[in-house]
């Protein structure tokens, strides 16, 4: 179970004189149960790529599977595509519509043409599970709420569908640090109950605390990809290409060149702080 | 989907036509309107090809642009035709059952499909070659003297210079807020009218939220600059009428003294 791009290409215009590549043989495998990230800077074709993940965008040159099936099949329904891959576009507050933030949770399930037993069942856990009270969240007007609540809703609109895959586009661009907070430990916690996690930013900090695998984009190719740890040792070629390393690393390594004996090979704060004391201590001890 | 809309497009190269002075362009395109109005001779018809072809060889736009934005308006000319084809009375040419094709019918389905078409195609070298901004910049001079009635020419020219701002900025919003939905299963294609128009409202909902609330950040960064109408503004472009504008007004003013002389003192019968 898996989504599968091969020799995927894509152009924009194309055979007019405004043709731009903006995808050129992407192949690559994202498994079911992976927590994956998609890391570029803008036009680097992440955006395009993860459209091509549900439908909608299909495949000019090269073949998408979905769970083995080739997207571009006769009697394959779009639909169902997207109810298994869900993609949460980037300031997804802004496709919400509707009086109540239960009827818009409840757009999808009943595009789905579901019940209204099992509806109310989904909007509840979506809810629940992006971190609401179901009761006093409701009945609101999602024009009311906070922008990072707003956001929650709108990943919820998407998690209603109960998709076995869930794409995210820059899901915390905007958002104050508390709000990423949230976000970021919201998709953990999707990622926990088994739901196949793809998420895509152009920011480092937040993709290497989560992610287990990266594939790196640059001119609508995969330029790197493997796991935070191997990403980052090339740190040089991130920053050639318009790309961060997160700080953490950056320092590690200015502390290791300035001769204080840490392992550069460290991803977060946290790690990173253990590792000093530990080289200051093991220091002073000599 | 939503990017083949050509009515006021622009075509931006570098040509005679361009760089016209925009008012003597807007003005010129009044004057061919009234001119295809004033027009009851086929044969003066030659005149007005012969006009639109210096202008459209002098601007450089290639036929294929000027004549894709004939297309929407196409099933437009061909009921105007249709009509007077039939409805008009006189002499029989041809019989379809109840269907009368008269000699007078012809002419005028005729005159009145030509007249449609050079209409179209006369305004669109209008906007085809004149930037939307230089465009409003002549319509707010060509209304300054109606300011002394009260006409708030400037007020009315900055609005339109902002709606034409925002129509590829909303498209481009459109176009995302349907895959929004889309990804959330909607299906805008499918279903009898009435399950279509309803299909809209997941999309129009949130582009009119987004709309407004460009307005009011557009609104407020005016404000932040100080922005207070057209009172004692000076602007970066002036406009200039150079020896050029004096030649396509001559040019013009003979074409269509030319158009007036053939319909009060007309040759033939044509």
């Amino acid at each position: 179970m898996s989504i599968k791009t091969e020799k995927l290409s894509f152009y924009y215009s194309q055979n007019t004189p405004f043709e731009t590549k903006a995808l050129e043989d992407i192949s690559i495998e994202i498994n079911k149960g992976e927590f994956v990230g998609i890391i570029g800077h803008t036009g680097s074709g992440k955006s395009t790529l993860i459209q091509h993940f549900n439908g909608l965008m299909l495949p000019e040159e090269g073949y998408i599977y979905i769970d083995g099936r080739n997207i571009k099949d006769k009697d394959i329904k779009l639909k169902l595509i997207r109810q298994k891959v869900g993609l949460v576009f980037q300031y997804p507050e802004y496709q919400l519509f509707e009086e109540t933030v239960f009827k818009d949770v409840a757009y999808g399930p009943i595009n789905l043409n579901l019940d209204e037993k099992e509806i109310e069942r989904r909007v509840r856990y979506a809810l629940e599970i992006v971190g609401f009270d179901f009761q006093t969240i409701k009945d609101k007007s999602p024009f009311d709420l906070s922008g990072g609540q707003k956001r929650r809703v709108a990943i919820a609109g998407v998690l209603a569908m109960k998709p076995d895959y869930l794409v995210l586009d820059e899901p915390t661009a905007g958002l104050d640090p508390a709000g990423r907070n949230e976000i970021l430990n919201n998709i953990k916690k999707l990622h926990d109950i088994g739901i196949t996690i793809i998420l895509v930013s152009h920011s480092m900090e937040d993709i290497a605390r989560l992610v287990d695998y990266i594939y790196v984009m640059y001119k609508g190719k995969i330029h790197t990809q493997g796991t935070p740890h191997e990403i980052y040792k090339h740190s040089e070629d991130l920053k050639r290409i318009g790309l961060g390393v997160p700080q953490v690393v950056d320092i590690m390594k200015a502390l290791k060149a300035k001769g204080l004996n840490v392992d550069t090979d460290k991803l977060t704060v946290e790690e990173a702080a253990q590792e000093i004391i530990h080289a200051i201590r093991s220091k002073k001890d000599a | 989907m939503l990017k083949n809309i050509t009515i006021g497009q622009h075509y931006p190269i570098e040509s005679k036509i361009h760089d016209l002075d925009p008012r003597v362009k807007i003005s010129i395109t009044f004057i061919y309107i009234i001119s295809l109005f004033l027009i009851n001779k086929f044969y003066a018809y030659f005149l007005v090809f012969l006009f639109l072809a210096i202008v459209i060889g002098l601007s450089k736009v290639p036929f294929k642009m000027i004549i894709r934005g004939l297309k929407p308006i196409l099933i437009i000319i061909a009921i105007t035709f249709l009509i007077n084809l039939f409805m008009t009375p006189g002499e029989i040419l041809y019989q379809i059952g109840f269907l009368d094709i008269t000699r007078e019918g012809l002419r005028q389905a005729g005159f009145m499909a030509l007249r449609l078409i050079l209409l179209i195609i006369g305004t669109s070298m209008l906007t085809l070659t004149t930037s939307p901004i230089l465009l409003t910049d002549g319509i707010e001079s060509l209304l300054n003297p109606y300011k002394k009635i009260g006409l708030p020419a400037h007020e009315l020219a900055m609005m339109m210079t902002i709606a034409l701002r925002f129509i590829p900025t909303l498209m481009e919003e459109t176009e995302k807020i349907m895959k929004a939905q889309k990804a959330r299963g909607a299906d805008f294609e499918s279903g009898n009218i009435v399950r279509r128009a309803k299909s809209l409202v997941p999309l129009l909902v949130p582009l009119f939220v987004s709309a407004f609330r460009r307005a009011d950040e557009l609104a407020m960064a005016m404000e932040a600059r100080c922005y207070r109408g057209g009172e004692h503004r000076t602007r970066m472009r002036k406009l200039m009428m150079v020896r050029a504008d004096y030649v396509a007004i001559l040019i013009s003013v003979i074409y269509v003294f030319a158009i007036i002389w053939i319909r009060f003192y007309p040759f033939g019968i044509v």
